[in-house]
């Protein structure tokens, strides 16, 4: 969903045809919809254990693990909070389709939406970055180092 | 979940060409997801036509005045009200054409690229209206007072800007190059005919303006209609331009205007025939056509651009309401398009517009 939503950013920013209408339509809602998700994905991560990382990982590959996760959560939180707070700060109604309608966030100010606008754009590479080391990093371990860690990413804690 | 033995003592280190092999496979995994991407957001596909290349276009064009729009930069914030006499709420169930009043923020403006044109510059003029439904939906909508639009698509649009515009090296356009353009081009008759008997008026006020794009009504029922607007206005005919009032007399004859008392436009919605093409800005309507007047749009007051609530406000078509939707048109999702870029690159820029000396004044 996050993975779709990049590839949609970048398309609504780079064409003029009825795609760019459709891709927009589609970006807000989606938005919103990861918005809530990922506020459900903190509490349970806040909630629950994380299952451990090998115990004979360096001690940098630790620290990589742990603030890309830090910042892959960021980022899925305040990418949907930023493109609401940079539509209400155009002064644009806050529209998820047709008829439905969120209230505005911010104050419409232009040099506010300028900001905001820039940082979701430049935010989103970062996102994107991010995702595709935290993959090259998956794959590292599922085909490199051949642990664990590849099995409990995708099945969630081995509980024996 | 299948049981697992546990795994945690290391596996034995990869053999040299087994774990090369391996390292290849996770750049290529990354590589082609790199390449997506970038396939998508355009650099791998300088053929496609983005919204930074239109404006860009009209930048080069136009030449570089930080803090405008890119298009039309040179107008004037006005407000007022639209009257709807609900004649319109039976085609669409957005809240604007139910029976009462609706606050509206327009801009009337000269569609020339510079701030500093002279009025007499073009014969056309601008009307962008924002309406706020009481909702808090809006519909918004850039008009001008010439009855089609030159070209019937974005390349065509960005073609005949480049065919227009001054050779940077020389400083003059390429005499050739415009002939060449409408010759290729075809579509564009009707608006170089319209173009050729057309006047530089004196007043925004008695200027017809038209949506030129259709759009389509919906209504509560669901039932759909194409349609394109105009704002006919209640003042007298069109009058000529007094220069001697100087190069803004556009302005000067507005303030004067609504000094006297508001000035008011019918907005007239034009219902498309049965399977009437949609879909070309270059083409009128022609022939027997039902309309409908949905009310009455007034402005009493007016303000210049840089002080009003018109300067943020990026005009894009496709801000609409609910019961109104954009057609098959691809002029209104590339105007949508390359307006939010206009309005990004503008809006960077207030700082420069607000310390600039002499603010409306050319240094």
């Amino acid at each position: 969903m996050v993975i779709a939503m990049l590839f949609i950013g970048a398309g609504i920013v780079a064409s003029v045809s009825e795609r760019h209408e459709w891709l927009l339509s589609l970006h807000k809602p989606l938005g919103i919809a990861i918005l809530l998700l990922v506020v459900i994905r903190l509490l349970v991560r806040l909630t629950t254990q994380t299952p451990p990382l090998p115990s004979n990982l360096p001690y940098w590959q630790i620290l990589a693990a742990k603030a890309s996760h830090y910042l892959l959560y960021a980022l899925m939180f305040a990418m949907p909070l930023i493109g609401w707070a940079m539509i209400s700060a155009a002064g644009d109604p806050v529209m998820l389709s047709h008829s439905m309608q969120l209230p505005s966030i911010l104050a419409a100010d232009a040099e506010t939406f300028s900001f905001l606008r820039k940082a979701h754009g430049y935010l989103a590479y970062l996102f994107f970055l991010t995702i595709l080391a935290h993959l090259a990093a998956a794959l590292f371990h599922a085909w490199i180092r051949r642990d664990d860690v590849m099995q409990s990413m995708l099945h969630g804690k081995d509980r024996r | 979940m299948p049981d697992r033995e546990p795994q945690n003592q290391q596996r034995p280190p990869l053999g040299g060409s087994s774990l090369a092999t391996r390292l290849a496979s996770i750049g290529l995994v990354i590589l082609v997801a790199a390449t997506a991407f970038t396939y998508v957001n355009g650099t791998l596909d300088p053929q496609r036509l983005t919204p930074a290349q239109i404006v860009n276009q009209l930048e080069k064009s136009n030449g570089s005045f930080p803090g405008y729009r890119r298009n039309h930069p040179k107008g004037i914030c006005v407000t007022g009200y639209f009257d709807s006499n609900g004649a319109a709420a039976l085609l669409s169930n957005a809240q604007v054409f139910s029976s009462g009043r609706t606050s509206v923020i327009g801009r009337l403006a000269l569609p020339t690229g510079n701030p500093y044109s002279p009025d007499s510059a073009v014969p056309i003029r601008s009307f962008a209206v924002q309406f706020t439904q009481a909702n808090g939906q809006q519909w918004r909508s850039g008009m001008n007072s010439m009855p089609v639009f030159p070209v019937a698509s974005p390349q065509a649009f960005v073609d005949l800007l480049a065919a227009t515009s001054p050779d940077p090296k020389t400083g003059k356009v390429d005499p050739a190059k415009p002939p060449a353009f409408f010759a290729a081009h075809p579509e564009t008759q009707a608006f170089l005919t319209w173009v050729k008997t057309a006047t530089p008026s004196g007043s925004f006020v008695t200027e017809t303006y038209n949506s030129i794009n259709a759009f389509v009504l919906v209504s509560s029922n669901g039932n759909r209609q194409a349609v394109r607007w105009s704002l006919v206005p209640e003042a007298g005919i069109h009058s000529a331009a007094d220069v001697s009032a100087g190069p803004d007399y556009l302005q000067k004859d507005l303030e004067q205007n609504i000094a006297k008392g508001p000035q008011r436009w019918n907005l007239i919605l034009t219902l498309a025939n049965p399977g009437e093409p949609t879909n070309d800005a270059t083409k009128e309507w022609s022939g027997p056509h039902k309309t409908v007047n949905a009310g009455a749009l007034v402005v009493n007051a007016d303000i210049p651009q840089l002080q009003g609530a018109c300067r943020d406000i990026n005009y894009d078509p496709l801000v609409l309401p609910n019961g109104i939707e954009s057609s098959d048109d691809p002029l209104l999702a590339a105007r949508s398009a390359a307006y939010a870029v206009s309005y990004l690159r503008r809006t960077s820029e207030v700082g420069q517009l607000t310390t600039a000396p002499g603010l409306e004044k050319q240094p």
